[in-house]
């Protein structure tokens, strides 16, 4: 599968893998996929923010993190645990 | 499993004493004998009657307007227009369906430079009776400047396209235009190597469709009554599918605080996304600010049509490939649909849905959100999902048919699982569409022999799912009974589920627990019933607070009998000593301390504010059989049988009303429904005579299958239900009407004339071809 461009991970941390999607992607440089030493939510917007200031005010509405599958909204302080797979998504609503 | 309504469980081993079973409605009794106050039931002393004036032109440009001669007719209390309501600078807010800006929001509730579709609002009069205000309407003098419109939404990307909004540049392009255009966003999803996928496929078929905005059509107009007092306090009564999000809009469009407005709701006859938004509300709110006095509006179904929001139209390309054993090698779309007057078509949930079904290393989807000279579009169950996964599982249909696989088969081969990554990101944890499909294969719906003129069509379909912001009280009787109080207006049934969940968690007697939708003075804020959330969501919440009434009688319990607290547990409604060792108590029920609350520490009261996270996606399978009418065009729906993973089907008849009527509105939209727009811009067919949804009549007893794969996140292991059964209607009729008459319709809806057209035609081909 073809990747997008990765953030250098730090050797012998504990890490959890960040991606990217939908439309976000185009705020990061070409870069979707990071490894990122966080523990919730509000720590990767503030990390990812300050590494791509274009990125952060989308941050802030319409975003849903899933971690490890399960899908999280409006939750800054949801634990991302070592070794995550955290994808960043659109916001899902309803009808 | 039975050729009728029926229910497969994959878990839940624990032995349920009420979720899981068939009980009475709780709001039943009120219902059948007229009691229950729907949204155009309430009326006060003093009352005013509100009517709106709308735009007869679909696009024009409102150069003056002289409310003088309206607001001096005896009987006219208050005339507002713009002027009355806040302009709003640009402010993304989420809003049942999607991101919404307060500067759309506030002028689609009434025109300020533009009147952007026939129907919208550009002033309102509030009078003594319903006959003066409508004279008063007419004594509105505007003066429009008319311009060019446009209502398709290929024809709005043309680059000599009437421009609806000056301001508005395309997001999500590089680099970013210059200059404004009708394309409010573009949005993207990828993974792997497209190219590569198509070249590993043995069958590529791409094929263009088009689907009509269709409307919500519930029953029950939009209708409040506003009461707004001299010193800026105000009461609203509404029909909504969110009464505190009603509440939030309309005091930002008012300029008032939050807790100065106390918004009920009523029973509701109907909202399917519709009332997720605002439109009369702040108006009747603006009106009786003016008047000093309670103002009542009620739409016409005419005004329902021509004003509110139905759901996009849209024009895709759907491109997928696949090899000679059946595995798809690349699935790509291009979706293009209008939002209406104002940027937010569901344009970005209908690219997440398009492939979700599937596990495809593969794919794309691009879609483009386009504004029209048409009302705004508003949700509609798993908005964006029927449109995109119509186009999509047609092809997959087609697909198989080339490869001459079975649908089912070929749906699994290829089928999401657990741990499938999908196309917006995510893997996905258990779900059911497997166990959905398995269900369809082994049906007896297809023993049923077919004749002539007649086929049989299958069709997946995929939502996501939310949870979101939920609370609940339990409120303990001296009597011990429970009031349960929550946030989200039933309209599926949520109710009465969510009462048995409490029952279940406190032991009691579901007799004994009684719920309530509580205005947004008695609770905390409650998001909207929509995305599937009510019964998962607040019933989380209710979940929460019937433990927390738990805990509290556990602490009583323990006090009286002078032990730990720990020593106490809480088994089929009775507290009890954990062991013998905690000492040799006599049980006390659910009752006993509940008549003891007031010496124990006062009333009993189990409270709950949660974001509810992790709500599980639901997967469906629709087989339907139809027969084509040759010599008419009519497609008569013969079977009809809806299989959906329900995670755990709390109220198993809800669950199956769910089902049968997302099947019904699919078949409306699959058949029958659309807007049909004159030259001139305007709306012909604006009510139930003309636009024609499903009566009973038209369709056989949708039979159903529940599937119970449980939502690992919740504790009895609930998946949202309502939106997944809207989904894969549209496509199964399709791929149904295919097999009948050997076309291929890439075009909704499949109305008699088109169908009569597309036979003749495909006649004529065969007799030129013969020649």
């Amino acid at each position: 599968m073809r990747r997008g461009r990765r953030w250098p991970t730090p050797p012998n941390e504990v890490v959890a893998r960040i991606v990217l999607n939908g439309n976000l992607r185009r705020y990061s440089g070409g870069v979707s996929e990071f490894d990122l030493e966080v523990v919730n939510v509000r720590q990767l917007f503030v990390q990812l923010g300050e590494r791509h200031p274009e990125l952060a005010p989308h941050l802030e509405e319409g975003i849903a993190v899933a971690i490890d599958g399960e899908i999280y909204q409006d939750a800054l302080f949801a634990d991302i645990a070592p070794d995550s797979e955290v994808h960043i998504i659109p916001k899902i609503a309803g009808g | 499993m039975t050729d009728s309504n029926s229910k497969s469980s994959a878990g839940n081993a624990k032995s349920l004493k009420w979720v899981g079973t068939h009980q009475v409605r709780p709001d039943g009794v009120d219902k059948v004998t007229g009691r229950a106050m729907f949204g155009a039931d309430m009326h006060v002393p003093n009352m005013l009657i509100g009517k709106v004036l709308r735009s007869p032109h679909p696009h024009a440009r409102i150069v003056s307007m002289d409310l003088s001669k309206a607001a001096a007719l005896p009987g006219v209390k208050a005339v507002i227009n713009k002027d009355d309501i806040c302009d709003l600078p640009s402010e993304m807010v989420p809003a049942g369906e999607m991101m919404v800006n307060y500067r759309d929001i506030t002028r689609n509730v009434m025109a300020r430079e533009k009147a952007l579709y026939e129907g919208h609002a550009v002033a309102a009069v509030a009078a003594v009776s319903e006959s003066v205000a409508r004279k008063a309407l007419s004594l509105i003098e505007v003066e429009y400047e008319v311009l060019p419109h446009v209502i398709d939404v290929m024809d709005a990307l043309e680059p000599d396209a009437p421009l609806l909004h000056d301001h508005l540049i395309t997001e999500g392009v590089d680099p970013a235009p210059t200059t404004p255009s009708n394309v409010a966003k573009r949005v993207e999803f990828s993974r792997g190597d497209l190219e590569a996928g198509f070249a590993a496929a043995d069958v590529v078929v791409e094929r263009e469709f088009v689907t009509k905005p269709v409307h919500q059509g519930y029953i029950e107009p939009h209708a409040c009554l506003a009461s707004v007092t001299r010193d800026g306090k105000a009461e609203l009564f509404c029909t909504t599918q969110g009464h505190f999000v009603v509440r939030g809009h309309c005091a930002k469009l008012l300029g008032m605080d939050v807790s100065k407005l106390r918004v009920t709701a009523s029973e509701i006859g109907g909202g399917f996304g519709g009332k997720t938004v605002v439109y009369l509300e702040p108006l009747a709110l603006a009106l009786s600010r003016k008047a000093g006095k309670p103002v009542k509006m009620v739409m016409t179904r005419e005004e329902v049509f021509r004003a509110t929001g139905p759901t996009s139209g849209a024009h895709m390309r759907i491109k997928m490939g696949a090899t000679r054993d059946g595995r798809i090698t690349a699935a790509d779309a291009l979706l293009h649909y209008q939002a209406g007057a104002f940027p937010g078509s569901p344009v970005q949930p209908g690219c997440m849905c398009a492939f979700a079904p599937y596990d495809l290393e593969n794919a794309r989807s691009v879609g483009y959100d386009v504004v029209t000279n048409r009302p705004k579009v508003a949700a509609y169950r798993a908005p964006g999902a029927p449109i995109a996964e119509f186009a999509a599982e047609s092809v997959v249909d087609e697909l198989a048919h080339k490869l001459g696989i079975d649908p089912i088969e070929f749906r699994l081969k290829n089928a999401a699982r657990e741990g499938t990554q999908t196309l917006y990101g995510p893997k996905l944890g258990p779900v059911g569409l497997v166990a959905t499909l398995e269900a369809a294969k082994a049906h007896e719906h297809l023993k049923t022999e077919l004749g002539p003129n007649q086929g049989r069509g299958v069709a997946s379909g995929f939502w996501f799912n939310i949870g979101g912001e939920s609370c609940a009280t339990i409120n303990v009787g001296e009597d011990g009974t429970a009031h349960l109080v929550i946030g989200t207006p039933d309209i599926g049934g949520s109710r009465a589920s969510i009462a048995q969940m409490a029952a279940e968690e406190l032991g009691i007697d579901l007799a004994k627990v009684h719920p309530h939708i509580g205005d947004t003075a008695s609770l905390g804020y409650t998001f909207l019933t929509g995305g599937s959330r009510a019964t998962f969501a607040t019933g989380a919440a209710a979940i929460e607070a019937a433990r927390d009434v738990i805990d509290k009688m556990r602490e009583r319990v323990a006090k009286l009998w002078d032990i730990p607290v720990d020593a106490v547990v809480w088994e089929d409604g009775y507290a009890r000593p954990a062991s013998s060792n905690a000492g040799a108590f006599e049980p006390m029920s659910f009752a006993e301390i509940a008549a003891k609350a007031n010496k124990t520490g006062g009333p009993l009261v189990g409270h709950a504010a949660i974001n509810a996270q992790g709500a599980g996606p639901s997967f469906g399978t629709h087989l339907v059989d139809v027969e084509v009418d040759p010599e008419t065009g009519h497609v008569e729906i013969l079977r009809y049988t809806a299989i959906q993973d329900a995670g755990k089907a709390v109220h198993p008849g809800y669950v199956e009303g769910q089902m049968q009527g997302g099947a019904v509105q699919g078949i409306g939209w699959a058949l029958n429904e659309e807007y049909v727009y004159g030259e001139d811009g305007k709306l012909q067919n604006p009510g139930f005579l003309d636009y024609r949804m499903p009566v009973c009549s038209d369709v056989p007893m949708i039979n159903t299958v529940i599937v119970e794969v449980p939502n690992p996140t919740h504790p009895y292991g609930v998946r949202g239900v309502g939106e997944t059964p809207i989904v894969p209607p549209m496509a199964a009729i399709a791929n149904a009407v295919q097999r009948a008459t050997g076309i291929r319709f890439n075009e909704l809806p499949m109305s008699p004339p088109k169908v009569l057209a597309a036979i003749d035609a495909s006649r004529a081909a065969m007799a030129d071809a013969a020649e």
